[in-house]
């Protein structure tokens, strides 16, 4: 049955993580993403799951990787510093294809910066903060409705790609409290992860024959015995020094990824269709920018909004297109000017591309947007 | 014959000639191990115990498990 | 059994000969697991091998069992993990000095404060063997290392003592020359029930043996021989003749409740009073 709430953000991931079939927490306390681990901690063993504090951030999605090896969806939560922490191992879920769902609820950095302050300056490294060439998923929501539906959905890609997933949420959507209508939980289709079938010896853990490029993972304990490591490795899993299997590897891994930008890249559009101007924002930024494009159109200016729901993969198709369209962009961000950075380099030409930045602690408000629309509307009209 | 040699594991560290209470083994030429006195060899199996390469066996069954 | 059987069946086909270099004692003691394993009986499906990164952290690529080479230091939250989500497993973690002490030292006295069971196997050959010799938190006093070309200033842990003190309910101590004590010692580690370590001397002759001139293979399981005193004699030994041996055997036992064990009974509980 399903049932309408008022409910908190992060409370709203929990929520998620347990209709999708999670059954496993590893974390570290940090604000503003704590409540998602005491959500889980008196969630998941009332169905039988785990919930367990580790010693540290690192530990907390080594732990995770452990208990998603025995089959188990699992997820990880953190903010900031921690997510810092967890990137050692961010890399090594994509290299040894282990599923995990990896929250970051953005705060304002570098360092400790401001613990409970909003900020959106992680996007970059969401997408480069570990180590070495790797794909990865990045979600940002920005409704509570949103978190729940986003969490289920990383369940999905992470299950479906067997990669790592992150959910990029910022302390705006993390300590909102919104109207939520849940679903029954046992209505929501449970993500799996593909069963390897055939017999045990001839079981490939990384072998790329498959028609998607993902291989089917086998659960420890269950009868197929296989090696994981976060060297290159070949198709069994055994370390291999060779430049070729280097290539083969990653070529692999952004294919499995890039081969389905169509299924993975979620974009939303707001009154696009006759926009002149655009705004480009995701996130708690988006709310502000739902709110300006109303009120820009009130005063004459047709303005629209792409929302990036999938932020990385980048948005490439649908970017280069609102390129062509519009006569303006204006990317906001909660940041010095990160994501902006991608739209310029996609939308290469086609339209002026600004910035839009805020990094005090605030929210971006309509009004700040409005200005920067009619701004961009009396630039365009005196050419 | 009591000793088996798998020449491709081994890497010629000479524990097991070390260890040896018979002189049975020693290192060949191309730095492996070699057996000189075969019939010396009692089986106790300090080779096979110690060897890092799971390169000498004794080829008769381990008397408790 | 034929001992070359047994080898045969916990060791993966065609990943002989392994990366160690000549003398190097990992595989003793790899030896010696497989050995303690093959006592258990247990059914290799049910058993995982957990590793970090260094030289001993590479054993489990040739082990038959659930295997995972993961990242340094990292291989207790991995194995955590697993034990969590599979308590039937059986979980072994394969580590080294510089491994589990000092890069994984937070996992490790976590882990044992927790009493979760697991058995760590330590291979301690004082050193960074990969990287090529630098000093690792077991490293003794006064010894030459690549990064310590004066002498190391640092002073060791005692790794059986800081695992008791973190809440280890099993400690022990084994060389890689008492292989067949280490057998026995590696298997009362297994089938105690919480988290056990045991300590295998290892000899590294290449990057630590040669820097410290400590002879060749043979010369360095000698050592072993000669400075290895099993635990009860020990402590008969004054501080003087203590001061170049060391303890084998088991140094620690104790009963404690079980950490999986235990959150079996808050899930119990939580289904009972969890309204959600």
């Amino acid at each position: 049955m399903s049932k309408t709430l008022l409910m908190q953000g992060n409370k709203a991931v929990a929520e998620g993580a347990v209709a999708a079939g999670a059954e496993f927490f590893g974390g570290y306390p940090i604000t503003p993403s704590t409540e998602i681990a005491e959500e889980l901690s008196a969630l998941l063993p009332t169905i039988g799951g785990t919930f367990i504090q580790m010693e540290d951030e690192i530990a907390g999605i080594g732990v995770a990787l452990g208990a998603s090896l025995t089959g188990k969806k699992v997820m990880t939560a953190t903010s900031g510093p921690g997510f810092s922490l967890k990137q050692e191992l961010i890399g090594y879920a994509a290299l040894a294809e282990i599923p995990i769902v990896i929250v970051n609820v953005q705060r304002v950095g570098p360092s400790t910066g401001q613990p409970t302050a909003p900020a959106q300056g992680d996007v970059m490294q969401a997408r480069w903060g570990t180590h070495g060439d790797h794909p990865i998923i990045v979600l940002t929501p920005a409704s509570v409705p949103e978190c729940f539906r986003l969490t289920v959905r990383a369940y999905e890609l992470s299950e479906k790609y067997r990669t790592p997933v992150i959910l990029l949420m910022d302390e705006i959507i993390g300590h909102m409290r919104e109207k939520v209508q849940l679903p029954a939980y046992d209505s929501i289709p449970k993500p799996e992860r593909k069963k390897p079938l055939g017999p045990p010896e001839e079981y490939r853990a990384y072998s790329g024959a498959q028609t998607d490029l993902v291989p089917p993972m086998a659960a420890f304990g269950q009868g197929r015995r296989w090696h994981v490591t976060g060297l290159i490795h070949d198709e069994y899993g055994f370390p291999d020094g060779s430049g070729k299997a280097t290539q083969e590897l990653l070529d692999r891994l952004f294919a499995k990824i890039n081969n389905h930008l169509d299924d993975i890249v979620e974009t939303e559009e707001y009154r696009l269709d006759d926009a002149d101007f655009a705004l480009v924002a995701y996130g708690g930024t988006a709310r502000a920018a739902y709110a300006a494009v109303d009120l820009a159109r009130a005063e004459g200016v047709k303005a629209g909004l792409l929302r990036p729901i999938t932020i990385w993969p980048l948005a490439e198709k649908q970017l280069k297109a609102l390129g062509g369209q519009v006569k303006h962009i204006i990317v906001a961000e909660m940041n010095r000017g990160q994501y902006v950075l991608e739209v310029e380099r996609t939308v290469a030409g086609r339209c002026p591309v600004t910035l839009y930045a805020k990094c005090n602690n605030e929210a971006i408000a309509p009004a700040e947007l409005l200005a920067a629309l009619q701004k961009a509307k009396q630039h365009t009209g005196g050419a | 014959m009591s000793l088996k040699i798998i020449e491709a594991r081994c890497k010629g560290c000479g524990i097991c000639v070390a260890f040896c209470p018979k002189q049975v083994l020693g290192i060949s030429e191309i730095e492996k191990v070699k057996i000189l006195n075969a019939s010396a060899c009692i089986t106790c199996r300090q080779c096979e115990t110690r060897c890092p390469d799971f390169a000498i066996f004794i080829t008769e069954p381990v008397p408790t498990p | 059994m034929f001992m070359e059987q047994l080898i045969e069946k916990y060791f993966r086909p065609g990943r002989l000969p392994h990366i160690w270099c000549p003398g190097c004692a990992n595989g003793i003691i790899t030896g010696a697991l497989v050995k303690a394993i093959y006592r258990t009986g247990l059914d290799k499906d049910n058993i995982a091998v957990v590793s970090g990164i260094g030289c001993s952290s590479r054993a489990s690529g040739y082990l038959d069992f659930n295997t995972v080479h993961s990242a340094h230091g990292r291989a207790l939250p991995f194995a955590t993990g697993i034990k969590l989500a599979a308590p039937q497993m059986t979980v072994i973690v394969i580590t080294g000095d510089g491994d589990a002490a000092a890069i994984g030292g937070n996992h490790f006295i976590h882990a044992a404060r927790r009493n979760i069971d697991l058995t760590v196997l330590l291979y301690n050959n004082n050193t960074y063997g990969m990287t090529g010799g630098q000093y690792s938190p077991l490293t003794p006093t006064n010894s030459k290392a690549s990064t310590a070309p004066y002498g190391t200033v640092d002073r060791p842990f005692d790794l059986a003592a800081l695992a008791r003190g973190a809440g280890a309910t099993f400690a022990a101590r084994g060389s890689a020359f008492h292989a067949p004590m280490l057998v026995d010692l590696i298997l009362s580690g297994i089938r105690h029930k919480g988290f056990s370590l045991v300590e295998a001397v290892a000899s590294c002759p290449i990057s630590y043996g040669r820097q410290n001139k400590l002879g060749d293979a043979p010369a360095m399981l000698k050592w072993q021989r000669d400075h290895a005193v099993p635990a009860a004699a020990y402590e008969k030994l004054n501080d003087e003749q203590k001061a170049d041996k060391f303890p084998i055997g088991v140094l620690h036992q104790a009963d404690a409740p079980e950490y999986t064990e235990e959150y079996a009974k808050i899930i119990a509980r939580a289904r009972k009073e969890g309204g959600h």
